[in-house]
């Protein structure tokens, strides 16, 4: 099995505020981590591998800067990377991100499986993957919670939904995004960690990837970012007070009044 | 030619006032002049500040044939059968924006028999309903979805297309919007139409809810985006309203569908329906215990609630993720939500600060829950909410 496992490099969105006065984004002291859904596909690749034998490719587009997530990946048991780099790239939405990543994959070569996370905190747009899928002309599946089965060209998967979940069969190679619930990363190894600060990693930009550029970053995005504002302030806050008889009495009081309870 | 903001370093007196309003710290002063840098996004907001005119920043220009396009579609997402609550609240959105833009408001129902649900969406606002009425669509594939929802856009060429930000939405919009060519902006919690440009402005929250952006789609057609669910208000019903029914037929015996839907799973044993419910009981870290979740499963049944909790309780092993509300979790914003021992942790927070009324109860004054809380209460939960059982149970003793 080939496994490519695509992820993003995205700041600890913990630690991301806008600035008051000038809505600029504070940057400083913000960490950069490799997004935390990604980390559960770059797992559920490795125990693939685990079980079936073959390798995991890890690719991310990003600035040059992009290489430690990708060495991370390498540390916990990624065979081999790609980092798809370019000042071009910058400023891409989903749609031109999703054409770089599939160019970068089939500059990569042939694969069974790309799984990436359900979405990354930063965008937290989740369109990405399935993106990816349509211009590979594969299928896909998106909120796979569990990988069932996997063999004779077929692969069968738990999709998690608002309201229980699907049980999906699909042909390989495919995409799947995947969720928190599917399993529990590992730590690194040691010899993960030492063969991370060797590995050579490959670099692609729009010319080695044959991409065309007016399809990338900023000038082959069909979206636009007009406008970024802090979140509307937050409402009133009423203490209610008194014994717990008493505290109860007013909530319910209050709700009834409010039409919220009957 | 490259769009990119120039600057005109003889008009440019090195004032450095574009350098703050930057949303992306996009501008440096190179050689005491400003310079643009790669985080550029043409927002513009230096070209608005700059006193002495020296920024210009290329205005996208719509793209051929965008005329073509008019009208609003939504997709009108069902489930076994039953329409969801979001295709009416997309439904009352999209007549607003429909009405402002003067053009008509049409409803994509994909699903198996479905037809008679039309007339729901015509009385709740549309003017046209295309419908695939097939047993191959009985249950949710990306693919048949996909296929059938791009074929009806290529059909009708709707200028905005509308669907909701759900598990069905976010999953298998992303393909169509992909196989159009279009760009598409998702889990939208406002929009509205810039008249003049006629553009559709989406307003999304990124970073994790930290920060909200503003994002048009200037070229393409349609401008596509997925709305969070219970953010739009729904509409009023207007029985009898006359529109217009359009079956579409589809070539089934040439598709050939490489995934294929084995088993729709329901989790009935608990309301989990977060997403949809109106009101909402969430326990957290303070329940100390699993079994005190019962008290959480107790109060929701009083209040005909769904069960939410923190991620704390849910790593905690005390719930399944399906209930966890937060980042990592659900997004939701019911008309009441109702925090028991839940600190309020930022990812947390995020995922449901948009709820209308929000009902906080803990131990700790000083817990983040209370930023957010419309009604705040610090005692003791394993007094207030027996109590609160107590008194609701009393209530429909009388009624």
């Amino acid at each position: 099995m080939h496994i490519i496992v695509c992820i993003k490099q995205v700041p600890d969105t913990k630690q991301v505020r806008l600035d008051e006065k000038t809505h600029t984004l504070i940057r400083e002291g913000v960490e950069s981590i490799i997004n935390p859904y990604d980390m559960y596909a770059l797992e559920e690749g490795l125990r693939i591998k685990d079980r079936f034998g073959g390798k995991v490719t890890v690719c991310t587009m990003g600035p040059p800067q992009a290489e430690s997530s990708l060495r991370e990946a390498i540390s916990y048991g990624a065979d081999e990377a790609v980092l798809l780099s370019d000042r071009a790239f910058a400023g891409a939405d989903t749609w031109a991100t999703s054409y770089t990543l599939a160019k970068g994959i089939e500059k990569i070569g042939p694969f069974d499986l790309i799984l990436c996370g359900k979405q990354a905190v930063d965008g937290d747009t989740a369109q990405v993957g399935p993106g990816i899928a349509e211009r590979l002309a594969i299928p896909y599946v998106t909120w796979v919670r569990k990988i069932e089965e996997i063999g004779d060209g077929l692969i069968r998967v738990q999709r998690l939904m608002d309201d229980g979940y699907d049980r999906l069969e699909t042909t390989l190679p495919a995409l799947l995004t995947v969720v928190k619930e599917i399993n529990e990363p590992r730590v690194p190894s040691l010899k993960g960690k030492m063969r991370a600060k060797s590995q050579k990693i490959g670099v692609y930009g729009t010319k080695e990837l044959e991409a065309d550029p007016e399809r990338v970053g900023l000038q082959g995005s069909a979206t636009q970012v007009i406008k970024v504002f802090p979140p509307p302030r937050l409402k009133e806050r009423e203490w209610i007070e008194g014994t717990p008889v008493e505290q109860v009495g007013q909530l319910l009081g209050k709700l009834t009044k409010l039409k919220l309870i009957i | 030619m490259t769009l990119q903001t120039r600057i005109d370093s003889d008009k440019c007196t090195g004032c450095e006032a574009c350098l703050p309003v930057c949303p992306f710290n996009a501008l440096e002063m190179k050689e005491g002049k400003a310079s643009v840098n790669d985080q550029c996004t043409l927002c513009g907001a230096c070209a608005d500040e700059c006193p002495v005119e020296a920024i210009f920043v290329p205005v996208l220009e719509k793209g051929e044939g965008s005329e073509e396009y008019s009208g609003v579609m939504i997709f009108a997402e069902q489930r076994l059968g039953k329409i969801s609550e979001v295709a009416y609240e997309l439904l009352h959105k999209g007549r607003e924006l429909a009405d402002t833009l003067k053009v008509s408001l049409s409803a994509a129902l994909l699903g198996k028999d479905v037809s008679a649900s039309a007339n729901r969406l015509i009385e709740n606002g549309a003017d046209r309903v295309y419908v695939v009425d097939h047993p191959s669509l009985e249950g949710f594939t990306d693919e048949l979805y996909g296929e059938c929802l791009t074929r009806i856009i290529r059909t009708s060429r709707p200028e905005i297309v509308l669907a909701g930000a759900t598990s069905i939405g976010r999953s298998f919009i992303p393909k169509v919007a992909t196989q159009i060519g279009t760009g598409l902006t998702a889990d939208c919690t406002d929009l509205s139409i810039d008249t003049e440009q006629r553009l559709l402005l989406q307003t999304r929250p990124a970073f994790g809810g930290n920060i909200m952006a503003t994002i048009v789609c200037p070229q393409k057609r349609p401008q596509m985006a997925t709305v969070r669910a219970k953010v739009m208000k729904k509409g009023v019903v207007q029985p009898g309203r006359s529109g217009e029914i359009i079956p579409l037929e589809i070539d089934w015996a040439e598709m050939s569908p490489k995934s294929r839907l084995l088993e729709i799973v329901e989790e009935i044993t608990e309301k989990v329906r977060l997403a949809e419910a109106d009101v909402i009981v969430t326990g957290g870290r303070g329940l100390q215990e699993e079994k005190h979740f019962a008290l959480i499963r107790e109060l929701a049944e009083q209040l005909d609630a769904a069960v939410g909790a923190s991620r704390g309780a849910v790593d905690a092993g005390w719930i399944s993720y399906a209930h966890q509300v937060g980042q990592t979790g659900k997004t939701v914003a019911p008309k009441l939500y109702i925090a028991v021992g839940v600190s309020g942790a930022v990812q947390h927070l995020v995922g449901m600060q948009s709820s209308d009324t929000i009902v906080a109860i803990n131990s700790d004054p000083h817990a983040p829950i209370f930023d957010v809380a419309s009604y705040g209460m610090v005692g003791d939960l394993f007094e207030i909410v027996p109590e609160m059982i107590k008194q609701l149970k009393a209530r429909m003793g009388n009624n």
